[in-house]
């Protein structure tokens, strides 16, 4: 690894102490601190907020927390680059256990530059439970400091403070390390560093990411897990904000002070030894992460490939999990918060850069996970692995999502094949398929700010209209083949032949993300859910269940990435009723209440319709704002037609009744898009129904009042749109 | 390295060893906190299970809470160890314990203590080859 030396002495004498602020110290209890830490970095005011009992019902905590926090700071004005505008983050009442896995999430939400609306980011690394610990359940950066600045929290000292820090790095590879550096006093205190750090691309685009850190003891090196989704890292960087620092040092297996401990230590149990025992026959999460996603997607037709006209590709397999095997430092557990065994989270080191102002460099690449995969190299038919590590590595330390990134550059591949862009539109980037070098090339650009760097960031949605505007491109063309919902960027799975998912993507709170309902195989391949009415029935559990996990600080994965022995043998098994079990159980041994699971749903169905009704108040959130671009629900060009023709040919004859004999592939084009564009609205309305929300997509006032979330100021927004 | 070996057709279950090892260890005569057992098998008359130092253990530790000395013996570090467990499911003998009145999991250290107390000779502190 290229070893760094920082002048640590030199980069403190520059620091200017703006403010400080002592907090008693008090040990969580039953998985909250009861209150939230304020902090504006312009005003340099710092307060403690408590959590009312009221917020705790309403809101529970984490995601829901965040929301609440920033629907009190923001006004239906309010854009993303607004002083009033804030980064959220925290935690909820089950993160920082060290005994059930994955439990180290944080999740961040700020009013997006990509949507307008509020977006949330769940993130592992050690920031989150570590500021839970210091004595917060939430932190709310408010305002816009006037120079470079840093925010440290000593959870041990009980000690905030706030510095300018003129000559710190911006790339979070560097100022990760140079924050242990600075903040641990020796070696044994850098595991009790982490900090939240964006980088050079996060300056100049839409697409800025949040990188939280956390040391790994066997490398003795800071890694980097992202909050990556819709910009939150631009926010960051747009408050002058280097990194937010916390320090804390007492971490037990009791943090929380949960009220049943060994029914905690019970449950955390049964899930390790069931991971131990089956992961290695199941989803190999222990030695592959979500690589081992790839070629089961390229296997169904799902895998992105070229701007998602295709769902396989014979190079595929260049990508596969077994090739990422080989790269990842094995046999050592890598998991991104203490007691998650499932430790997907892999890392290549020694992987030294090609390209850019870190060439010749010896550098850890978190990652790549599938995401990854499936945006920076199939859908760019980049099948190179060396090459999708770098974009991983840059993406990263520059604090760009690889999402977003991965998705972009695809449609800009595609909109060079289709002669919208050419070199001199690019500033002499090639963008053809597989061109690494020009993907490469594309993102040092933007974190230098520099040139159609600067458009690209902005992400699919303002490409689209100025390619419009100053090329007079095909809006069109540009829509349908645009893959973006409400601004951000579509995830990396094929939804052409699931209806379902595209609901899943675009019928969602902040847009195409997949972490409200992956329904692919439920509906495409299983055919579980036939008629719109068990769609509906998909799409209102599935994203209201998952909406838990940001309520508690959880991850997603050990929920259904590892499955127990008889789960198929259980009712409704894609629910893995055990592990929904095993959650209860966790939450309540933490807090000491007792909820069942009727009320863990409605705990998060009032977030989740919270969210809906902030994306009202921001001027969005009704039935517009939920299609998506055609290519995601079925073929736009006739390539992509005659790809798959034998499958539209048979949807033709089997569900239209037409007989494509005779037919031009433009006619049966039209045929099969009007078909599908019926088919959406009719998911719609069903979704809506079950939802309880009008066929505008708003949340009736009953339906608020049957949650328990007819608060005064939702009921009054929505009434207006009922 | 150094292990505790036992030679189970020579226990007659009278458990002085448990016994033993939960007083060194816990200052208390409980079974659940010995970090030897000793149970009945239907066919052989007893078994006896306890840490064979095979190591597994400690690549799994998430906080590097678990060391190997230089006799070859398996320690948990209470001061580094936050209480996950993971040691507990990975281990492929079951031997490594846990209890619900402490956080940390805990181990037999080979420290002999049950094998001087023996009285039939079922147990036995040996230096065997490390088989990695």
């Amino acid at each position: 690894m290229t070893e760094h030396r920082f002048d640590i002495p030199a980069l403190k004498s520059k620091h200017k102490l703006l403010a400080e602020y002592t907090f008693e110290k008090r040990p969580v209890k039953l998985g909250y601190n009861m209150r939230t830490l304020y902090i504006n970095i312009d005003t340099l005011e710092i307060k403690e907020k408590p959590v009312t009992m009221e917020m705790k019902k309403k809101f529970t905590g984490g995601k829901g927390f965040d929301l609440k926090l920033l629907w009190d700071a923001v006004n239906e004005t309010t854009t993303w680059d607004s002083p009033e505008n804030e980064i959220c983050i925290a935690m909820g009442p089950v993160c920082g256990n060290t005994n059930y896995p994955g439990s180290g999430k944080s999740i961040v939400t700020t009013i997006s530059p990509q949507t307008d609306i509020p977006i949330d980011s769940n993130v592992g690394g050690h920031f989150g439970p570590y500021l839970k610990f210091s004595g917060f359940d939430a932190l709310e950066i408010q305002g816009k400091a006037r120079e470079e600045t840093i925010v440290y929290i000593d959870g041990n000292k009980g000690l905030i403070q706030i510095f300018t820090a003129p000559d710190e790095a911006i790339d979070s590879h560097i100022l990760a390390e140079q924050m242990v550096d600075m903040f641990a006093e020796n070696e044994r205190e850098r595991q009790h560093i982490s900090s939240v750090s964006a980088g050079r691309g996060a300056d100049h685009a839409w697409i800025g990411c949040l990188n939280f850190t956390y040391y790994d003891k066997r490398r003795k090196a800071m890694r980097l897990k992202q909050a990556g989704r819709g910009g939150t890292g631009t926010v960051f960087r747009n408050k002058r904000l280097k990194a937010l620092v916390v320090k804390y040092s007492g971490l037990s297996g009791d943090s929380n002070q949960a009220a049943d401990l060994e029914a905690l230590r019970r449950t955390g149990l049964k899930l390790h030894k069931e991971i131990i025992s089956l992961d290695a026959q199941q989803c190999r999460m222990r030695s592959q992460g979500t690589a081992h996603l790839v070629e089961i997607m390229d296997d169904y037709d799902l895998l992105p490939v070229m701007n998602f006209r295709y769902g396989q590709h014979p190079e595929a397999k260049k990508l596969a999990s077994w090739v990422w095997e080989k790269y990842f430092t094995q046999n050592i557990p890598d998991g991104c918060w203490f007691g998650c065994t499932l430790s997907c989270a892999h890392a290549v080191d020694n992987f030294e850069l090609r390209t850019g102002p870190y060439k010749g460099h010896k550098v850890i690449v978190d990652g790549p996970e599938y995401e990854t995969i499936g945006g920076c190299g199939s859908n760019t038919a980049i099948f190179d692995p060396d090459a999708v590590l770098e974009i991983n590595f840059y993406c990263d330390t520059y604090g760009l999502d690889t999402i977003s990134f991965g998705t972009l550059t695809a449609f800009l591949m595609d909109c060079y094949e289709n002669g919208i862009l050419d070199k001199e539109r690019t500033g002499g980037l090639e963008m053809t398929w597989g061109n690494w070098q020009a993907a490469l090339e594309l993102m040092h650009r933007i974190a230098r700010g520099e040139g159609f760097g600067l458009i690209a960031g902005k992400g699919i949605k303002y490409m689209q209209g100025y390619f419009v505007h100053e090329f007079g491109a095909d809006a069109k063309f540009l829509k349908d083949i645009g893959m973006h919902g409400k601004g951000l960027e579509q995830s990396e799975y094929q939804s052409k032949e699931s209806l379902a998912q595209q609901g899943g993507y675009y019928i969602t709170n902040k847009g195409p993300q997949h972490d409200e309902a992956w329904l692919i195989f439920m509906d495409m391949v299983n055919n579980m859910i036939p008629t719109f009415e068990n769609k509906a029935e998909a799409l209102h559990y599935f994203p209201v269940f998952r909406t838990w996990f940001g309520l508690q600080g959880l991850c997603k994965l050990p929920w259904n990435d590892i499955e127990p022995a008889n789960n198929a043998e259980q009712p409704e098994p894609n629910k893995v009723p055990e592990h929904v079990a095993n959650y209860i159980d966790i939450y309540n041994a933490i807090t000491g209440e007792k909820i069942d699971k009727t009320e863990m749903l409605l705990q998060s169905e009032r977030v989740y319709n919270f969210q809906r009704i902030f994306n009202l108040r921001m001027g969005h959130g009704k039935r517009v704002d939920d299609y998506p671009p055609d290519r995601a629900k079925g073929p736009v060009t006739e390539l992509e037609y005659e790809s798959r023709s034998e499958r539209y040919d048979k949807q033709l004859q089997e569900k239209l009744n037409v007989d494509p004999a005779g037919k031009s592939t433009a006619e049966k084009l039209k045929i099969l898009r009007a078909y599908r564009d019926d088919q959406y609205e009719k998911l719609l309305d069903a979704v809506y129904k079950r939802r309880g929300w009008t066929n505008e997509g708003v949340p009736t006032v009953e339906h608020l009042k049957k949650i328990g979330m007819d608060l005064p100021q939702l009921v009054e927004l929505v009434r207006k749109h009922q | 390295m150094k292990l505790l070996k036992t030679y189970k057709e020579k226990c007659t279950g009278c458990h002085t060893c448990m016994s033993v090892c939960s007083k060194l260890y816990f200052k208390q005569d409980s079974p659940e906190k010995s970090c030897i057992r000793v149970s009945v098998d239907p066919e052989s008359g007893f078994t006896l299970n306890v840490c064979n130092q095979c190591q597994r253990c400690v690549a799994e530790c998430p906080s590097m809470a678990i060391s190997v000395n230089k006799l070859g013996v398996v320690l948990v570090n209470k001061t580094l160890c936050i209480g996950c467990l993971a040691c507990v499911a990975v281990c492929p003998t079951h031997s490594m314990r846990n209890h619900h009145d402490q956080i940390h999991p805990f181990k037999c250290i080979a420290c002999g203590a049950c094998a001087k107390e023996c009285p039939a000779g079922a147990l036995e502190i040996v230096t065997e080859e490390d088989p990695t």
